[in-house]
């Protein structure tokens, strides 16, 4: 099913709908409040507090944040769909590999933005559901993490832009930090785990090391990624006809 | 919050804390939230006298209950006396 909800299509020689800037928007800033939660998450866990910001005001903070991110990754997720530009069904955006445009790419999208709802859902329920059932969906915020990341380069028409190129890289130091502070603590008493764990940031790293050059970051990835042709055939004739807008169209 | 607190008392009931030993790890939270009626033990673990809670203190009662990362702490009502 690719069918979209009132398509909006490029005004003519305008540029593209403002359903594109806020999706593009949405997404990085749910990638910022995503590490954030993590980030509390861990200091929330590891019991890290000061006087001044006791650990109710850390978990809290972890709490609140959490469910902003989910409040940006709906917003990103319905205006992805609304600009009509990349044809994303609703289904798409939740049923994983569902695409047509950018299958893969959008499904790491679709897998991490379930395993947000699983945590926030199990998370609201935690007084009413079992303590190591809440705990068990918990760990899948390891999982969600750096699916989302994966799905911002490969679906991100911005990928190649400076800015959230940067803005990803801090957030995979932060959330390298975040793994590291969780699990060297832990190292004596669970070696296995924790090891697994600094192993898990350490290759995704040097994966993302190898991965991008010649991936999201070279100038064919719109192709390779899974793009329709006729999109790329659009994106080139937009390019020239919308030149200086800046728009970040994904381009062949 | 502080209405069903309300009603409760004219019942007749009040509300007690407890804390659950076995899964208390100490954390703490629950004495950085409510410390007129938790208080902590040289290892950390809070000790909570059996008095009721307070209405004025009710709501905070329940934040602690909440926030409680092991569910550990509960928050019960007796009826009259």
């Amino acid at each position: 099913m690719t069918v979209t909800l009132s398509p909006t299509p490029l005004a003519l020689g305008g540029g593209p709908s403002t359903y594109w800037y806020l999706t593009r928007s949405t997404g990085a800033v749910a990638l910022i409040l995503l590490t954030a939660s993590v980030a509390l998450g861990v200091a929330d866990v590891q019991r890290w507090s000061t006087p001044k910001w006791p650990r109710f005001v850390v978990d809290g903070l972890h709490r609140q944040v959490s469910l902003l991110a989910v409040v940006f990754v709906v917003l990103h997720v319905v205006t992805s769909v609304l600009d009509g530009y990349a044809p994303i069904s609703i289904t798409a955006a939740v049923i994983p590999f569902a695409s047509s445009y950018r299958p893969f790419w959008l499904g790491l999208g679709a897998v991490s933005f379930d395993l947000m709802l699983a945590l926030a859902i199990t998370s609201m329920l935690r007084t009413r559901i079992s303590h190591r059932a809440w705990r068990t969906t918990h760990w899948l915020a390891y999982a969600c993490w750096p699916i989302a990341l994966l799905h911002s380069f490969g679906t991100g028409s911005d990928a190649r832009n400076a800015w959230l190129l940067w803005l990803s890289i801090a957030c995979v130091g932060v959330l390298a930090a975040a793994v590291m502070a969780r699990a060297l603590p832990d190292f004596a008493l669970h070696r296995r785990s924790s090891g697994a764990a600094l192993g898990a940031v350490f290759g995704f790293a040097v994966f993302l090391a190898a991965w991008l050059p010649g991936g999201p970051l070279a100038k064919n990835w719109a192709k390779q990624a899974g793009t329709p042709t006729s999109l790329l055939g659009h994106a080139s004739s937009l390019r020239t006809s919308a030149a200086g807008a800046g728009s970040g169209r994904p381009q062949p | 919050m502080s209405a069903r607190a309300g009603t409760g008392l004219r019942r007749g009931g009040s509300h007690h804390l407890r804390v659950n030993p076995i899964d208390c790890v100490a954390h703490g939270m629950c004495h950085e939230l409510l410390p007129e009626q938790i208080a902590l033990d040289e290892w950390g673990y809070p000790v909570i006298g059996d008095d009721p809670v307070p209405p004025g203190l009710l709501a905070l009662a329940r934040q602690a209950v909440q926030t409680c990362p092991t569910r550990a702490l509960l928050l019960e009502r007796r009826r009259t006396e």
